[in-house]
């Protein structure tokens, strides 16, 4: 299959694997977000006072523990080489059941129940369709993604659910008896090391690397492939529920657009933190980091008043320069060994020189009308 | 000879610090049918990435008719006139057999436009005069693998090759259509095109071959004229040693029934297939490609479901409904293609030996992974795997290792039924050697074998039976005293409509 | 000549193939068959809907929807997807607004062209990272999707530029009717058969199929991947800007959140006009009905006195049963073939 093997013909096989270089650490993608992670810390305290602040911290991260809980299914999703657009509408749907029963007067409990079903149905009906009918996940989520949605504001037109009871709300507003760490936070993390324990360490996990590095081969192991498939896509829906309840239960009340977008964070979290959208790689350890990173940054840069439409612009750069940052390297070789270096440098020049004249045009335009804001 | 069209002198390839070629020299003249053979590793692949411009020489010379040249990437070897059709069949399932041999190369009206009618005028012409007939507007995906592979060779002729290269083009192909394609062939050698054909199978250079390069572990070994050279000198020559009996057949052991598969049949695939398997018998599968064996055996490994018919293990009868519940009645099969359906490539070897029996190394779903690895060491130590360690990725084998691995794989889960589908395809003759050797040896412990196999001499030797299928029925069933090559081929090719009307 | 052995299979089920086959092709007859079907039963219940007003009306809704989804298409037809039409849209609305608020007097062609330029100045963007930084379609169009939305909000910080800000020429622009049909309504038809012509008719745009049918034999016929892959992101850009104007004009306005999530719609509408997201198959007229199709739905939910609440169910909901007969369809022909 390739020359690679010249080299081995002839060695017989051993046991244990050379001794594997302190350096090779640095290699790993997880390293370079403990670094990021180090720096965005360094550079955050310097420019505020507020930034380690324990009440702000405490405050702040409740914010990301609804991303986070999805972003434990998504990364187990995006492993086996699936995708799941919907997890925020299933997670606005699940609430808006949720608020909608809590209006007529259920009881909250049983509301939530119902609305934990709901999200579960959901993931059921992407699993069947993905895992069983075996339809392209990219299109049934999008599908679903406005199905869902579309139902969370069916349920609530345009009321909002409000005045939860207060153990209720304790789930997302409370913290630990004594300390500043918030429920939500704590939910997040029991389920991280599940989730992190079940990835690495089990003999389901180790089925997920396989199916998103070659699906038919595994199959073709005795792996139960599609029951598989089914079972993380109906994880995905029970947790996204469950995320929507804790939304709900942070900010006291339900509207049908609650969490609109966030997929987006969550897949940006998932693939920042080193999980290949192609399936077969990445670690929740990673993705754990990459969320870390992405919360405190966001959090820095509110205290600095960058408003959150300019906060993701600076979070979609960020993912960007992640994945184009370890092409650097082979695009200077090939670089090198080009025969056309003239004109690469040429076609550079020439790009730098358009979006230089964009960023000029950008500002131009805009100035008479800031002057008067 | 006649002067030469191309001309490689002294070619050095490594890649990352691995010689993968040395020195090679090779030469082509215009008419001619040359063959490269070698083992796999011995780097012809590699020779004719350089050829095509896919890789770059690390040192030696290309000359293109006397002309030195320097192809940097695929698309200038095709602009100077070299053509390759490769196993991996490059064309376009999505567009027309028209479309697929002029891509990138439509004719065009005045204003820049596709001119649409000529496009099919031309390929309509081109195909008629190879003797060819096909719906011009069929999309490729419709085609047979042989049709694909006419349309390829349609292309390389359109663009008026000068060289082509033809890598394992038979290997997917039935006898008729092997000899559609050597007419094709015969046909472009008479047109002047010098011709480089890549096969394993010796019998086909002596058929279509004028001379065969041989190469071995990167090295230029030697050029002979094919009718000044024997078989045995060839083998010789590639794998530096002389192999004594290619198919060495040990008794077994015929007792009782492990497999009884009765009018089993899934429609549209397969209809009314019945035979027996025994404790220590290899039951040779023949037939050609297309014949439905595969299919046979995706259904006995519960990928596929029958839609009619009895399957029975051990004399009970049995549902398989998922190759989990194949390996649970001790059912295991090998499957065809490794890369594709075999190996996981970004796994190591350990982790990809122990996937199917996984569970039994676990508790409660935790992994122990000190009893998985001594057990996978075991099966690789066993297997004679050669690789740098137990953590290699499997994707960083050579393919017969690969197998190797595959098949240290499959015996770890205890099969008391094996079925092996083209268990020597793709491998150099001395690992085919080794895996024979372990087939007997299976045999002999009261392993049921079922081999599918569509090299003729793989099946003689290894059989004690043969059951033949022909387009989804099975024509015969032949004793291993009964069996010969021409029996075998003409239950392989039964003009079966004739025979219902009789 | 003896060429029987290799064609013979071909005409033993060659028959039931090629029926089976018809209905593939048919699936734009079939999207069609659809339409009619609902168009005639809403008509039952809602007379109104055949009206000429109301047509007017669906088509007008569509337009832009069309000129996206076209660029759509193509996208996905090279296998990839660009999530990021609506932040361009978004963007370049909001830079053009500004221009004609300062400069009302900018001749129309002038602020098409402009926008046009700005949005393939974005989507080029696009294209450079994906072919040349190999980052993943989804990961780089969703990247510039929020990159393209937050420069909305730091342009225009956070304000609009109001109907009152804006000259007439802009508001004519979609719905001046010098011909006697609104502009925007021709503006779309020209760019459908522009998108027909380049995709059939051009080497450029059969190379498009061949990218995305098979890119490695695509590399060894000598296309130039890289360039197309490029090209239908700039193409993307390109037509995204001319929708951003075109949003200006029928809107009356450019807001911070214009066009939010309408990049759903444009896949929507690609999927349903029967492109797949494996590459190598679409076709324009697949994609007008595919956009019509969406557009009679959010119509007709209306003139139903459906609460337009449920108009993204239903979408969704479209989008699935689109790919489920798609499937349906396929494992039914292939069973027939092997």
């Amino acid at each position: 299959m390739n020359s690679r093997s010249a080299s081995n013909s002839g060695k017989d096989i051993s046991e244990f694997p050379e001794k594997k270089s302190f350096l090779s650490i640095f290699k790993r993608w997880e390293s370079v977000l403990v670094i990021l992670l180090v720096m965005v810390v360094i550079v955050n305290t310097n420019l505020s006072p507020y930034f380690l602040n324990k009440n702000n911290l405490s405050r702040t991260s409740s914010d990301f523990m609804e991303i986070g809980l999805m972003m434990l299914p998504m990364v187990i999703i995006i492993i086996t080489g699936n995708i799941d657009l919907s997890v925020a509408s299933t997670m606005g749907m699940s609430a808006s059941l949720m608020g909608l029963l809590h209006n007529y007067g259920v009881n909250i409990w049983i509301a939530a129940a119902a609305g934990l079903l709901l999200g579960t149905l959901g993931g059921a009906l992407n699993g069947y369709l993905i895992g069983r009918t075996k339809l392209p996940a990219l299109v049934v989520t999008l599908g679903t993604y406005a199905f869902y949605r579309g139902l969370a504001y069916g349920f609530l037109g345009d009321q909002a659910a409000r005045n939860y009871p207060a153990d209720f709300t304790f789930i997302g507003q409370g913290k630990i008896a004594g300390t500043l760490i918030p429920i939500p936070v704590v939910i997040f993390i029991l389920f991280a090391i599940v989730f992190a324990l079940v990835l690495h360490k089990t003999s389901f996990g180790r089925y997920l690397y396989s199916i998103g590095n070659n699906e038919d081969a595994t199959r073709y192991s005795g792996v139960p492939v599609n029951k598989i498939i089914f079972r993380i896509y109906l994880l995905s829906g029970l947790i996204s529920a469950i995320a929507g309840l804790i939304l709900a239960a942070r900010f006291g009340s339900t509207r049908p657009d609650n969490g609109t977008g966030l997929e987006l964070s969550v897949i940006t979290a998932a693939v920042l933190g080193g999980v290949d959208i192609d399936g077969g790689k990445g670690t929740l350890y990673g993705a754990t980091l990459s969320l870390l990173l992405i919360g405190l940054l966001r959090f820095g840069m509110g205290l600095l008043n960058i408003q959150g439409q300019v906060q993701s612009t600076v979070i979609g750069l960020l993912l960007i320069v992640s994945i184009l940052f370890p092409q650097i390297a082979g695009a200077v070789a090939a670089f090198r060994n080009s025969y056309t270096k003239k004109k690469i440098l040429l076609a550079i020049l020439g790009f730098l020189l358009v979006y230089i004249a964009f960023f000029v045009f950008f500002f131009w335009s805009r100035a008479p009308i800031v002057n008067i804001i | 000879m006649e002067k030469s069209i191309l001309e490689l002198e002294n070619i050095s390839k490594s890649f990352s610090g691995v010689e993968v070629l040395h020195n090679v020299s090779f030469s082509l003249s215009p008419g001619q049918v040359h063959a490269i053979l070698g083992e796999n590793g011995a780097g012809k692949s590699t020779l004719i990435k350089i050829i095509t411009g896919y890789h770059q020489p690390n040192s030696g010379k290309i000359l293109l008719e006397n002309e030195p040249v320097y192809f940097q990437d695929t698309r200038s070897s095709r602009m100077a006139g070299i053509a390759a059709i490769y196993q991996e069949l490059s064309l376009f399932p999505d567009l027309d057999v028209a479309e697929n041999i002029f891509i990138g190369r439509h004719p065009l009206k005045v204003g820049r436009s596709v001119e649409w009618r000529k496009l099919y005028e031309e390929s309509g012409k081109l195909l008629a005069s190879l003797g060819i007939d096909l719906d011009l507007k069929q999309k490729a995906r419709n085609l047979s693998i042989a049709q694909q592979q006419i349309v390829e060779i349609a292309r390389a002729f359109s663009i008026n090759a000068r060289i082509l290269i033809m890598d394992e083009p038979t290997s997917s192909l039935t006898l008729n259509e092997v000899e559609e394609l050597f007419r094709l062939v015969k046909n472009l050698r008479e047109k002047g095109t010098a011709i480089i054909f890549i096969s394993h199978r010796l019998e086909e250079l002596f058929q279509l071959a004028d001379c065969v390069t041989v190469l071995r572990d990167g090295s230029y070994i030697g050029t002979r004229d094919m009718k000044d050279v024997s078989r045995e000198e060839l083998i010789q020559m590639m794998v530096g040693r002389p192999i004594s009996s290619q198919y060495p057949k040990t008794n077994s052991c015929v007792e009782d029934v492990l497999l009884r598969v009765e009018n089993l049949s899934q429609d549209g695939v397969f209809t009314d297939i019945s035979f027996e398997l025994h404790c220590g018998e290899i039951l040779g599968m023949a037939g050609l490609v297309g014949a439905g064996r595969t299919e046979v055996a995706r259904v006995l490994f519960g990928v596929e479901q029958p839609t009619n018919g009895k399957i029975c293990v051990d004399g009970n009868e049995v549902t398989i409904k998922s190759p989990q519940e194949a390996i649970r009645l001790g059912i295991s099969y090998v499957p065809e293609d490794r890369g594709l359906h075999g190996l996981i490539p970004d796994m190591n070897i350990s982790s990809n030996i122990s996937l199917p029996l996984l569970e039994s190394f676990t508790k409660h779903g935790w992994i122990n992974t000190r009893e998985e690895r001594n057990s996978t060491f075991a099966s690789a130590r066993q297997m004679e795997v050669r690789a740098k360690h137990i953590w290699q990725l499997a994707k960083e084998l050579s393919g017969g290792n690969q197998q190797k691995v595959v098949l240290a794989k499959w015996l770890s889960t205890k099969p008391r039924i094996l079925i092996l589908d083209e268990p020597t395809r793709g491998i150099d003759v001395g690992t085919k050697a080794a895996v024979h050797h372990l087939m007997n040896e299976l045999a002999a412990e009261g392993i049921g074998i079922l081999m599918i196999s569509s090299e003729l001499p793989e099946i003689l030797g290894m059989s004690d039976r043969v059951v033949v299928m022909r387009e989804g029925h099975l024509t015969e069933i032949l004793d291993r005293n009964q069996a010969t090559q021409e029996k075998i081929i003409t239950a392989a090719t039964l003009d079966i409509e004739k025979e219902k009307i009789q | 000549m003896k060429t029987k052995p290799i064609t013979s299979k071909l005409t033993a089920s060659e028959a039931v193939k090629n029926i089976l086959w018809e209905l593939i092709r048919m699936r734009e007859i079939s999207t069609s068959i659809i339409i009619l079907v609902l168009a005639f039963s809403i008509t039952l219940r809602a007379p109104s809907f055949l009206s000429a007003n109301n047509i007017l009306n669906i088509m007008m809704n569509i337009s832009i929807l069309i000129i996206v989804a076209l660029a759509q298409a193509m996208v996905i037809i090279t296998r990839g997807i660009d999530l990021s039409v609506s932040s361009i849209i978004g963007l370049v609305g909001m830079m053009v607004g500004f221009i004609l608020r300062l400069y009302p007097e900018t001749p129309i062609v002038f602020v098409v062209f402009l926008g046009m330029l700005l949005g393939s100045i974005l989507g080029s963007f696009n294209g450079l990272i994906i072919t040349f930084g190999n980052v993943p379609p989804i990961i780089a169009t969703l990247g510039t999707l929020s990159i393209y939305r937050g420069l909305v909000f730091f342009y225009s910080q956070g304000t609009w530029v109001n109907s009152y800000e804006l000259p007439i020429s802009i508001k004519l622009l979609s719905k001046g009717t010098p011909l006697g049909v609104p502009n925007l309504i021709l503006i779309a038809i020209l760019i459908a058969l522009i998108a027909s012509y380049f995709l059939k008719y051009t080497r450029t745009g059969r190379d498009i199929y061949a990218v995305g049918s098979n890119p490695d034999a695509a590399h060894y016929a000598g296309v130039r991947l890289n360039r197309i892959k490029f090209l239908v992101y700039l193409i993307s850009g390109l037509l995204s800007g001319l929708a951003a104007v075109l949003w200006v004009s029928r809107f009356e306005s450019a807001q911070t959140n214009s066009a939010l999530g309408f990049e759903l719609q444009t896949v929507t509408a690609a999927v349903v006009g029967g492109v797949s997201t494996s590459g190598g198959v679409g076709s324009v007229p697949g994609v007008l009905l595919g956009a019509l199709l969406l557009g009679i739905i959010q119509n007709s939910l209306n003139l139903i006195r459906i609460s337009a609440f449920w108009q993204l169910a239903a979408q969704g909901l479209l989008i699935l049963f689109a790919v489920i007969s798609d499937k349906a369809i396929t494992e039914r022909v292939r069973r027939i073939r092997k």
